[in-house]
């Protein structure tokens, strides 16, 4: 039998999953984002894992070997994006980027 | 409060430490000011969340964690502030004003303490007698895992592969040196 | 041929009668200026000559044995009543492409075809030189198709088809020279004015099936005298109706103004649609009806005195014309008045002779205008003519023969006719003897411009410099004389017409003998005293002397009354007084349109949104992703609210 209760590891999936997200909007720097956004894939990585061993099922980790893939493929671009963001920019001030602006 | 505290397991009691600790390193994470020791709070958040992973019997899936996050992932942050100078703004930008003697102890003070408590608590998980007997009990092992994968799920494997490529030749297409195999040279120097 | 062959084939023969003209037509269209003159005009003619040997056909068939011949083409659709409102027992009724021939419509395929082919002769002739004359003649053949439809057509809807066929004709025609925009504002004119007649047709109709659930006319006439008796509500606004779609036609009074304006087309289409045939459509969907018509007195007495005063209304507009087609214009109103005065008192045939003779010399007398006008360099105004006795001695002659056929002396064909209209006015029960005093004055009226037009014309003093050019056209001159002989001989066909239209129309049981003895010499009598009368004073117009010494006030005589009668009375002026300009007035009102606004709103609101959303828009990432967490915050509140309040319930 598990040893912890579900709720639990979902309560904490979700406050890791709240702090990332706060990052997320309150961090100018986009270095920050990027890893407020590790943070949330994390998060989400924990939900899995404990769903999984909480009905015994080995989906849980597969969706959390697909999360990491999905992880190290947005950091290798996002990474790249914050060079080239450099090089323009010389700056990583996220709000620089608004030229979407209606 | 604490006759609840008194009552637990020690598995449970080492779960729910490392839950703290990772809670803890991921605010640091996202408040501090400075660029690499978010980072290193980073590796702490990671770590912490390997320890919950074992101790919700997914070793492997700790292992990866490790491996890969904590390994992998945080290493090519650690090049990308280094060697483009990533981290330079916010650091400049931050309102440090009693010079470098605070700033180099912050630096390392903070994740070492966090470190060093997920250290002890991860030595006494493997050696508590105790917590391998509950963890061998509901443990879903590597091959599992691995027949899962190749199984029903080659093809989101399938997928994944098509991913990183394309993760690949991004990175290696933004990260590049401007006008290296590029004609558009002067195009995108005028964008930017 | 056997005797049994003999129905299969006059059947068959009356089945493609229209249709010549018909292929013709879209030849003609096809080809168009490929066509060599030759070509356009001997494929228009040739069409036209089928179709008149067709039509003589099939009337030397008609006989007191056979008095209709009727050929079924096919169905055209059917239409079905809705449940309940119906008052007989057949609830669909089938619209076919049937002809039918009487004695009426084989007086008016005869005037059709017959006029018609002489019309063609002579337009070939006349616009010879036009660039687009294939489209002309494919036009004239357009239209006797839409003619010889309406007054063959066995039900409403194909005779509609043939209504609207010429009223689309007509527009064709009178706008022919498009380039011009008088010619342009004439056509559309005509146009928009019978539409109204049109429109009040249509309306009619509607009732009229609605009521009886049937459209074919001889159903309709034996149902309406089955279920209504005279007096009948319902036959009284279903004739008034079927009077509109008349007068818009048929140019009475008050929808006549587009007559006058239509002389803007070419002279053959005036001849053709605009005196002879078009025009009396009205008339004939007056006589079609009588048998609904009869059911309705106070309707026909309608018809006599609109009939009445039109025909004063266009003799005195007739007195003061300048332009030699005007008059005429305004004549054949005058004569359609005398039909409809005719019908109205019941003299359905007479009023149906007097549409034969009328077309015959009125036909005439435009062609023959036609040629005096193409003489004169396309000189029209009366005053700038004059002494033309001498100088176009043969059109002068036509033309006057056409003009004592249209004053009706004894022995022309329009005295049989006009006599016989005027003689049954005492005693008839819708007119009487008021309306028979109209008719006579109308009479004096008719001689008096007459005699007006003749003297300005071709008697006294040249007022026309240049040389003349007369057309020496070997077509044109034969297609005058032929209508010049049957205005004068027309008269010999009463017998023959009263005959045939005795089987249409029901029998006159009146008693003539209550008129006074004195009637039909003070109607025989009548156009001696406009000629005597106008002899003395217009003396001037036909006197050599006071010609040459008052050249100039001939041109200049525009008193207030002058002016006022050469403008049709006034009715254009009156008309764009009372709807043209307060519409105008509306339109201009009424700018920006309110419901445009009403569209514009949402527009507007659209806008809004727009810009709302748009200042939502920031370009700052960080804004999208707190505003996609605050999304899910609310649905997921939503979830739980929703989920709480089931558990607790």
């Amino acid at each position: 039998m598990i040893a912890i209760p579900l709720s639990h590891i979902l309560i904490l999936a979700s406050t890791l999953f709240v702090i990332g997200f706060v990052g997320v909007i309150t961090r100018k720097n986009t270095l920050f984002i990027l890893m407020s956004l590790e943070v949330m894939l994390n998060a989400v990585g924990v939900a899995f894992i404990g769903a999984g061993s909480a009905w015994q099922q080995a989906d849980g980790q597969v969706m959390f070997i697909l999360i990491l893939t999905l992880a190290a493929a947005e950091v290798a671009l996002g990474l790249a994006l914050l060079i080239q963001m450099q090089r323009r920019f010389k700056s990583l001030d996220i709000d620089l980027l608004s030229k979407l602006k209606g | 409060m604490i006759s609840a505290l008194v009552e637990l397991n020690p598995l449970q009691l080492t779960f729910y430490s490392a839950a703290l600790l990772a809670i803890v390193a991921s605010l640091k994470v996202v408040t501090s000011k400075n660029t690499v020791h978010a980072l290193l709070y980073l590796v702490v958040s990671l770590l912490a969340v390997a320890v919950c992973f074992y101790l919700m019997g997914a070793p492997f899936a700790a292992g990866l964690e490790v491996i890969v996050y904590a390994g992998a992932i945080l290493v090519l942050f650690v090049f990308a502030i280094m060697m483009f100078g990533l981290g330079q703004d916010e650091t400049l930008h931050a309102p440090s004003v009693d010079g470098s003697k605070v700033n180099q102890f912050s630096l390392w003070f903070g994740p070492f303490l966090l470190a060093l408590l997920l250290l002890i608590e991860l030595v006494y998980a493997i050696s508590s007698g105790e917590i391998q007997a509950r963890l061998t009990a509901n443990t879903i092992d590597a091959k599992q895992v691995g027949i899962l994968l190749y199984g029903p799920y080659v093809l989101a494997v399938e997928i994944a592969s098509f991913l990183l490529l394309a993760g690949l030749i991004g990175g290696y297409h933004y990260a590049k040196p401007e006008g290296v195999g590029l004609d558009r040279k002067n195009n995108l120097g005028e964008h930017g | 041929m056997t005797d049994n062959m003999l129905p299969l084939m006059t059947e068959t023969v009356l089945a493609f009668l229209p249709f010549y003209p018909l292929i013709s037509f879209v030849l003609l269209i096809l080809l168009g200026k490929r066509l060599s003159w030759r070509l356009a005009a001997s494929l228009s003619i040739a069409a036209m000559v089928l179709s008149a040997l067709s039509s003589l056909f099939v009337i030397s068939q008609l006989s007191v044995d056979i008095p209709v011949i009727t050929s079924h083409l096919w169905t055209w659709f059917t239409l079905s009543l809705a449940e309940g409102a119906n008052q007989t027992n057949q609830s669909a009724a089938s619209i076919n492409i049937n002809f039918y021939l009487d004695g009426l419509s084989a007086v008016m395929i005869s005037v059709v075809t017959g006029v018609g082919l002489l019309i063609h002769i002579f337009a070939a002739a006349y616009m010879k030189a036009d660039e687009n004359f294939s489209r002309f003649m494919a036009y004239m053949n357009l239209f006797i198709v839409a003619m010889l439809i309406l007054v063959l057509a066995d039900n409403l809807v194909l005779l509609y088809l043939g209504w609207e066929g010429v009223g689309l004709c007509s527009f064709l025609l009178i706008g022919f020279w498009y380039q011009e925009k008088a010619n342009v504002l004439a056509a559309r004119k005509a146009f928009i004015v019978t539409r109204i007649g049109d429109t009040a047709l249509a309306i009619g109709l509607f009732i009229l099936f609605k009521e009886l659930g049937q459209l074919t006319i001889v159903d309709i006439t034996q149902n309406a005298q089955l279920l209504w008796v005279a007096g009948d509500d319902k036959a009284y606004w279903i004739t008034l109706l079927l009077l509109g779609g008349a007068v818009g036609k048929s140019a009475q009074l008050p929808l006549q103004t587009w007559l006058p304006d239509a002389m803007a087309g070419p002279t053959p289409v005036s001849a053709l649609i605009h005196a002879a045939t078009m025009v009396t459509a009205g008339v004939y969907l007056i006589a079609r009806m009588n048998g609904l018509f009869l059911l309705a007195p106070e309707v026909m007495n309608y018809v006599a005195w609109l009939g009445a005063a039109t025909l004063l209304l266009a003799g005195i507009a007739a007195l003061a014309q300048s332009d030699i087609k005007r008059v005429l214009a305004y004549s054949t109103m005058s004569q359609i008045g005398y039909m409809m005065l005719s019908l109205g008192a019941g003299a359905f045939s007479a009023g149906v002779f007097h549409l034969m003779t009328h077309a015959f010399f009125k036909a005439l007398l435009f062609l023959t205008a036609g040629a005096i006008i193409v003489a004169l360099h396309h000189q029209q105004s009366l005053f700038k003519m004059g002494g033309l006795l001498k100088r176009l001695p043969f059109e002068t002659a036509l033309f006057a023969v056409g003009l004592v056929c249209l004053m009706a002396l004894p022995g022309s064909s329009g005295f049989f006719s006009k006599e016989a209209i005027i003689a049954q006015l005492w005693s008839s029960d819708t007119a009487g003897p008021l309306l028979w005093y109209c008719a006579i004055f109308g009479a004096l009226l008719t001689s008096i411009y007459s005699c007006r037009l003749f003297f300005l014309a071709f008697m006294g003093e040249s007022r026309f410099e240049q040389n003349l050019q007369p057309s020496s056209s070997k077509l044109l001159k034969f297609s005058l004389i032929a209508l010049a002989v049957l205005s004068l001989i027309g008269g010999v066909f009463a017998n023959i017409i009263e005959m045939s239209l005795a089987e249409v129309f029901p029998l006159d049981t009146r008693i003539v003998e209550s008129d006074p003895y004195w009637l039909h010499s003070v109607a025989i009598a009548t156009p001696f005293v406009g000629i005597i009368f106008s002899w003395f004073y217009f003396a001037s117009y036909r006197s050599k002397e006071s010609a040459a010494s008052n050249k100039n006030t001939f041109i200049a005589s525009s008193s207030g009354i002058a002016t006022f009668c050469r403008q049709g009375l006034a009715f254009d002026s009156f008309y764009h007084w009372l709807l043209v300009k307060p519409y105008c007035y509306l339109a201009q009102l009424n700018r920006r349109d309110v419901f445009d606004q009403l569209l514009m709103l949402n527009a507007w609101y659209v806008g809004l949104c727009h810009d709302v959303l748009k200042s939502s828009q920031t370009g700052k990432l960080r804004w999208y992703a707190a505003a996609i967490g605050l999304a899910t915050f609310l649905l997921l509140l939503v979830l739980s609210v929703d989920v709480i309040s089931t558990e607790a319930s």
